[in-house]
């Protein structure tokens, strides 16, 4: 038991520290002008790594090809494009990949 | 009109707000988190581990991925510096998610250490796109967020947990919001950001890494591509000056506007 405590408290620290770096060195100094202009673009960039991610582990060589989870994402995408309401871009997404899933 | 109003009830009503809106932007995060949280409580049961570890590591932990290695590593007896390692890398991508969160925690005050703690994917997704409503106070919202994620991680883990396999119901497939909600904070993004560069460094990320380290996919992919952003700088900030074709007249209106507020 001591073990399973530790072992959650060892990693939640090392996590916190992940979280905390950039404040650590950049709350009194301000950031070089590369981070700067890093930060900037970084939400786009960690974003579209996240789409990939999920994406990744699919397997569309074979049947149902990923298209379930291209299509949900594509409906995603356009709807989000056309009517900027985020709940009802993400219901409507995940609602097609559930009923996909289930036919296809 | 809320003149006679006490202070005290004029805050927490402005903390209502914020959690009435903070409510409404992480509905997706809400569908993700309980439905993997619940899934991580039944793999963590299945594994032979006692219940309380699951909504504990979702307190003391509060990161989805590492807590699915932590079951492994606590099956296999691990050390702890072993362990300790293993966060390091699986968790190393969030070294650089303070960074566009350094201006707005710098006024968070007293939140400050909770909201970097609650740094997850989601919540560092939500809070680098979702603009506040202007009526209400960053940190607020920010707080509520943050707060609220945790709360649907740990109910989630708590209630896998506790359930165990005893009572299995056919979720599968809701797990997509949290897809759907990537997708749609980098239609956010992009409509945000309209430079091809961070996209393309992106992909190019993704795409080694999949050859590199897939297991470590999201490290490798996040280094790789932040090298690449580095080294697309001059294309995507374009020359400083004497540059600018067009746009010109509102470009210049603009700068006798504000005179000196950017660089």
């Amino acid at each position: 038991m001591t073990y399973f405590v530790l072992v959650c408290l060892v990693m939640g620290l090392v996590t916190y520290f992940t979280r905390a770096l950039p404040f650590l060195f950049f709350s009194v100094r301000k950031p070089p002008e590369l981070l700067d202009f890093l930060q900037k673009y970084l939400p786009a960039v960690v974003m579209a790594i996240l789409v990939f991610s999920m994406y990744k582990d699919i397997d569309f060589r074979a049947a149902p090809y990923g298209i379930p989870a291209l299509v949900a994402g594509a409906i995603t995408a356009l709807l989000h494009l056309w009517k900027r309401n985020v709940l009802l871009s993400i219901g409507a997404g995940t609602a097609a990949y559930i009923i996909f899933i289930r036919i296809i | 009109m809320r003149g006679k109003k006490s202070s005290q009830s004029g805050r927490s009503s402005i903390l209502r707000a914020s959690f009435k809106a903070a409510f409404k932007a992480s509905i997706p995060v809400l569908l993700g988190y309980i439905t993997l949280g619940i899934a991580f409580g039944l793999t963590l049961v299945a594994a032979g581990l006692a219940w309380w570890l699951a909504p504990f590591m979702a307190l003391a932990i509060y990161a989805g991925a590492a807590q699915f290695m932590a079951v492994g590593l606590i099956q296999s007896g691990a050390g702890l510096l072993e362990i300790a390692l293993l966060t390091l890398i699986m968790n190393a991508r969030h070294m650089v998610y303070g960074l566009s969160l350094l201006e707005p925690f710098s006024k968070a005050g007293r939140w400050k250490p909770y909201l970097i703690f609650g740094l997850t994917d989601e919540t560092y997704g939500l809070l680098t796109t979702i603009e506040p409503p202007p009526d209400l106070d960053k940190t607020k919202f920010y707080a509520a967020i943050t707060v609220l994620n945790q709360v649907y991680w740990f109910v989630g883990c708590m209630v896998g947990s506790l359930v165990g396999s005893a009572f299995l119901f056919n979720t599968t497939g809701l797990d997509f919001a949290l897809t759907a909600l990537f997708i749609v904070l980098l239609v956010d993004q992009v409509r945000a950001v309209k430079k091809p560069e961070p996209y393309l460094a992106a992909l190019l990320g993704c795409v080694l890494a999949l050859f590199i380290s897939p297991k470590n996919f999201l490290l490798v992919a996040l280094v790789i591509s932040t090298g690449a952003l580095a080294l697309l700088r001059e294309r995507i900030e374009g020359r400083p000056r004497g540059t600018a074709s067009q746009g010109v007249s509102e470009k210049s209106k603009q700068d006798s506007e504000e005179k000196g507020d950017r660089p």
